[in-house]
């Protein structure tokens, strides 16, 4: 797999688009660059413009300002039929009267083009999407996962340079999901063709895209590999979207790398989410629940390695592979004293963790999050 | 993979931002509009500006409408209209109410026949109901003279508001049984659940949850019915004898005394009343859709013995009564001489020494109705279709959707004296400049008549085809504009095969009340195309009853095939669709 050779080309760009339904805002000021063969993900709750996007870089919705620029041509002012997409839409919208054949091979018919090579072109997608034979039934007669394949087939059909997805898989039951998710990327790559996918469920952008775009009420907050996303979330708020977050409110910074939480002093070794933040300004730490490790009480090395606290084992929910363990912080004076640590079954057993035990408590230097506290 | 071998050639003629299904999709809303605004809006502005003017076309502000409340012979009317509208109202609704009640509600048998046979006097002209009451409780009646004086008689004093009220309480009767139907069965079961296991009374409960439920829908139904009763020409033209109504002074006015304006000026007083219902009617609907919950749990009558016995009388009474009543139309027709001679024979059926116009008629009604139909289907499916599918131009579309609900506030006998002064005009005068009327030809043609019934009964076919087309993906326009087709494609080869069903059901619709109508087509009908619901109006008119009576059963006959001939249809439709629709 070399998708980072194929994405050195820039195929997409899109600069400063801001979009307005009469009043509303649906697009802030978006920009964002796709390479050749890229898959991109834009993720976000519901409502914060996801589609919208989506739509105005297929032509479907005209922007208010700002352009579209496709290998550095303008297409602002395309019309849908011009731009070479394909598009999935979210409920598919296959013709219900015509054959899943007839659906795939809609848009060849209007292109000058034999029978012959139409038809062998439509046997060739049905096969590549893994519904041959399947191709004079209606769309009602098959199941969910073959109407989505229908329906990418179909976008595929006329070989198009992009293809957009709106959530194409938010309606099939979960498993179908994620055998779907592995097939619709490996379909991608051999294709070609630089993909955008709409979702709101971050395990499918993580596990299928090569660069997340998150976005929150119309503004894209961050833009980045799904490691990056996840490593070094950009705001408390896609901390919190993607995966889950400890929040640790009412830290004050000392100096470089240094945060005081009530009586503690916390070492930090990654500022990024803070970098222009001042000494005694109030700032967020964050860390992951599988990032707090709990130690062996009365082990030597609690002494040693800074950023370890006491904490009281208020819950623990058996969650399988890993127990999550809701820890009260001895920290006087923080309302967010309560933070979740995942910890894999193996070691709770080890260290007989039990309810109401206190454990000390470590954060890794270089696992903690810092964001000023007016992100709040 | 062949993935480069089917391509758009990237090179056009016109500039690669040009978006031709774009203008060819604003293009036709416009022309919707023009259309719309031509044969609704510019005929009703017509009417309204000849209401302000003197016999001698100058302007004369309310002197028209001063005259008309001054004088209580013709302002009399207005009263008398409201009285008789609104007692019809009460009595349909109610009398619907139960109907509806029986068939959503309870367990009692033959729900299909019952809802069929009540549909019936959709299927005739309202005439016929009033020459099946001469029948029965005229001077001759079968009930009056007791029958044929085997019964002691009993004279009900039909001339006047008593048989113009049930008349109209027959032929409202049906459409307040179907607006009822609709609210009862939409009610959510979760709602009696919840009332039930709060411990409420079955009383308790029809008020607190039953009434309220279908509080929109009640609404809906008693404007309706209001409208139709105080609108209807037909009914009270036979039997409504010297109690003067709106509806038949503006047909004595006009055809009577050639009074064109103080057909108008009556026109507008009919106008206003119905305008308003129509507005009440309509938020009434609005706030009924928003009402519906996504997923609400239909509810199923459970087992009342008591309760289904006492409906499944009720709902005989009716059957029997509506049953007689046309059974009564059909034996007058076929009785040699009521009620001296009651032999059968067809004799009525040849209508040669009869004026109206004979057959010639009844074939320039089916004429007349199908091309109605046709024109009619085509005009307001492809409307519904740009108005409801098609982006961007918002208020262009707002103004065509408008325009197309507008209809169902006129009254036939407006719109056929709006489009006299329309068309007949050889030429229209405004603000001082006089233009040639370029429609002029299209006057006393069938293609006069063809379009008033299009403009007649448009705005329920709009709705019918804007139900349908909302049920479609919003995205079909969409995909096919992605994949470079025309959206007119899409039009015919997705959208019209998968809404055929309301497409014949709007056919049929226009057929049958294209046969049946009379008030827009009185106005407009000529010597030389003589209409059957027409001839019907003047046999009777003349006194012969029997021959203006078989005529109308010869209307409600053609219409009740063409209704079964749409079920026969739709059924071969239903079977071909079954194929793509859901599982089957
Ligand atoms: N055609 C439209 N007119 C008015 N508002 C719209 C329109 N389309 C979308 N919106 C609004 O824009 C916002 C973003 O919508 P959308 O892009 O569909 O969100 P998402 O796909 O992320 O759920 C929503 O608040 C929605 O109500
Ligand atoms: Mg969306």
């Amino acid at each position: 797999m070399t998708p980072k050779a194929k994405q050195n080309k820039l195929y997409l760009k899109v600069r400063n688009v801001t979009k307005r339904f009469g009043t509303f805002t649906a697009l802030k000021d978006v920009s964002f660059e796709a390479g050749q063969g890229e898959f991109i993900s834009v993720l976000g709750p519901s409502g914060c413009g996801k589609t919208t996007l989506l739509r105005v870089v297929a032509g479907l919705e005209k922007q208010d300002s700002g352009q579209v620029v496709v290998e550095d041509r303008d297409v602002s002012d395309f019309p849908v039929s011009k731009r070479r997409m394909g598009i999935v839409f979210q409920s598919y919208a296959l013709f219900p009267n015509l054959t899943a054949r007839q659906n795939i091979a809609y848009g060849l018919k209007s292109r000058k083009v034999t029978q012959d090579e139409i038809k062998q072109r439509v046997d060739d997608l049905l096969e590549l999407v893994g519904l041959k034979g399947m191709g004079r039934k209606y769309p009602a007669r098959l199941s969910g996962g073959q109407q989505q394949r229908v329906a990418l087939a179909r976008a595929i059909a006329l070989s198009p340079d992009l293809l957009l997805l709106d959530e194409p898989l938010s309606a099939l039951d979960a498993k179908v999901r994620v055998m779907l998710r592995s097939e619709i990327r490996s379909l991608q790559q051999r294709l070609g063709v630089t993909a955008i996918m709409v979702t709101h469920d971050q395990e499918e952008a993580l596990t299928m895209a090569d660069r997340i775009l998150v976005m929150n009420q119309g503004e894209l907050i961050q833009n980045g590999s799904p490691y990056e996303i996840y490593d070094r979330p950009a705001t408390p708020f896609v901390a919190a979207f993607i995966g889950s977050m400890n929040f640790i409110s009412s830290a004050v910074k000392k100096e470089k790398g240094l945060y005081q939480i009530g009586a503690h002093l916390l070492q930090v070794s990654n500022e990024n989410g803070s970098s222009g933040l001042k000494k005694q300004s109030s700032a967020i730490l964050a860390i992951r629940p599988e990032d707090v490790m709990v130690l062996p009480k009365g082990g030597e090395s609690e002494v040693n390695k800074p950023n370890v606290m006491n904490a009281r084992v208020e819950n623990m929910e058996y969650r399988g592979s890993v127990f999550r363990v809701k820890l009260r912080l001895s920290m006087a004076g923080n309302e967010n004293s309560l933070i979740h640590s995942d910890i894999p079954s193996e070691k709770i057993g080890r260290l007989k963790i039990r309810e109401t035990m206190e454990v000390p408590v470590h954060f890794p230097t270089d696992r903690l999050r810092v964001y000023s506290a007016d992100h709040a | 993979m062949p993935d480069n071998a089917i391509r758009t050639p990237l090179f056009f003629s016109l500039p690669e931002t040009f978006d031709g299904d774009k203008w060819i999709c604003r293009i036709l809303i416009l022309l919707v509009c023009v259309w719309l605004a031509t044969v609704v809006f510019l005929p009703v502005f017509g009417l309204l500006s000849k209401s302000l003017t003197d016999a001698d076309g100058n302007f004369a502000g309310l002197a028209n409408f001063v005259y008309y409340f001054q004088t209580p012979a013709l302002s009399g009317s207005l009263t008398n209209s409201l009285f008789v509208s609104g007692l019809t109202m009460l009595i349909s609704v109610s009398l619907g109410f139960f109907y509806a009640y029986a068939l959503t509600r309870t367990n009692i048998p033959a729900k299909g026949f019952f809802r069929g046979l009540a549909m019936m006097p959709l299927f005739a002209p309202t005439l016929l109901n009033g020459i099946a009451l001469v029948y029965l409780f005229g001077r001759q009646g079968l009930i009056t003279r007791g029958f044929f004086g085997t019964l002691p008689g009993w004279d009900i004093g039909l001339y006047g508001p008593v048989g113009i009220i049930i008349s109209e309480v027959i032929f409202t009767f049906p459409q307040a049984m179907l607006i009822l139907s609709v609210a009862l069965r939409m009610t959510d079961a979760r709602l009696y659940e919840a009332s039930y296991s709060l411990g409420a009374s079955k009383w308790r409960t029809f008020f607190t949850v039953t009434l309220p439920g279908i509080k929109y829908g009640l609404i809906s139904a008693v404007f309706v019915c209001f409208i139709l009763a105080f609108t209807d020409f037909g009914a009270p033209k036979v039997v409504g004898g010297n109690y003067n109504i709106l509806a038949t002074d503006i047909y004595k006015q006009v055809i009577g005394q050639q009074n064109f304006v103080m057909g108008a000026v009556v026109s507008v007083v009919l106008l206003i009343p119905t305008v308003i219902a129509f507005v009440a009617d309509r938020i009434a609907q609005r706030k009924q859709v928003s009402m519906i919950a996504a997923r609400s749990v239909p509810l199923i009558p459970e087992a009342d013995k008591v309760k289904d016995r006492l409906f499944l009388g009720y709902c005989s009474l009716m059957a029997f009564l509506i049953i007689a009543f046309f059974a009564t139309a059909l034996f007058a027709s076929l009785v040699k001489i009521w009620p001296y001679d009651l032999s059968l024979s067809l004799h009525h059926y040849n209508f040669r020494r009869m004026g109206g116009g004979g057959y010639a008629s009844f074939f320039n009604s089916i004429r007349m109705s199908f091309y109605s139909a046709l024109a009619g289907t085509a005009i307001t499916f492809a409307s519904a279709y740009l108005v409801e599918k098609t982006g961007g131009m918002r208020s262009l579309r707002q103004g065509a959707y408008f325009l197309s609900i507008l209809p169902l506030a006129l009254p036939g006998l407006v719109i056929g004296l709006a489009y006299i002064f329309f068309f007949n005009a050889p030429a229209w005068t405004v603000l001082g400049i006089t233009i040639p009327n370029p429609l002029n030809f299209l006057y006393a043609t069938m293609g006069i008549l063809v379009l008033s019934n299009v403009v007649h009964f448009y705005t329920v076919s709009f709705l019918t085809a804007t139900t349908a087309l909302k049920q479609l993906d919003q995205e079909f326009e969409t995909v096919s504009e992605s994949m470079g087709v025309p959206f007119y494609k899409t039009f015919f080869r997705v959208t019209v095969p998968v809404c055929l069903p309301a497409i014949l059901e709007i056919g049929m619709y226009y057929f049958v009340n294209s046969m049946a109508t009379v008030s827009a087509v009185i106005f407009l009908y000529s010597a030389d195309i003589p209409l059957a619901s027409v001839a019907v109006a003047n046999m009777d008119d003349a006194g012969d009853t029997a021959p203006a009576c078989a005529m109308s059963v010869l209307i409600v006959l053609t219409n009740v095939l063409v209704r079964i001939l749409y079920g026969i249809l739709t059924k071969g439709v239903h079977k071909k669709t079954q194929a793509w629709t859901s599982a089957g």
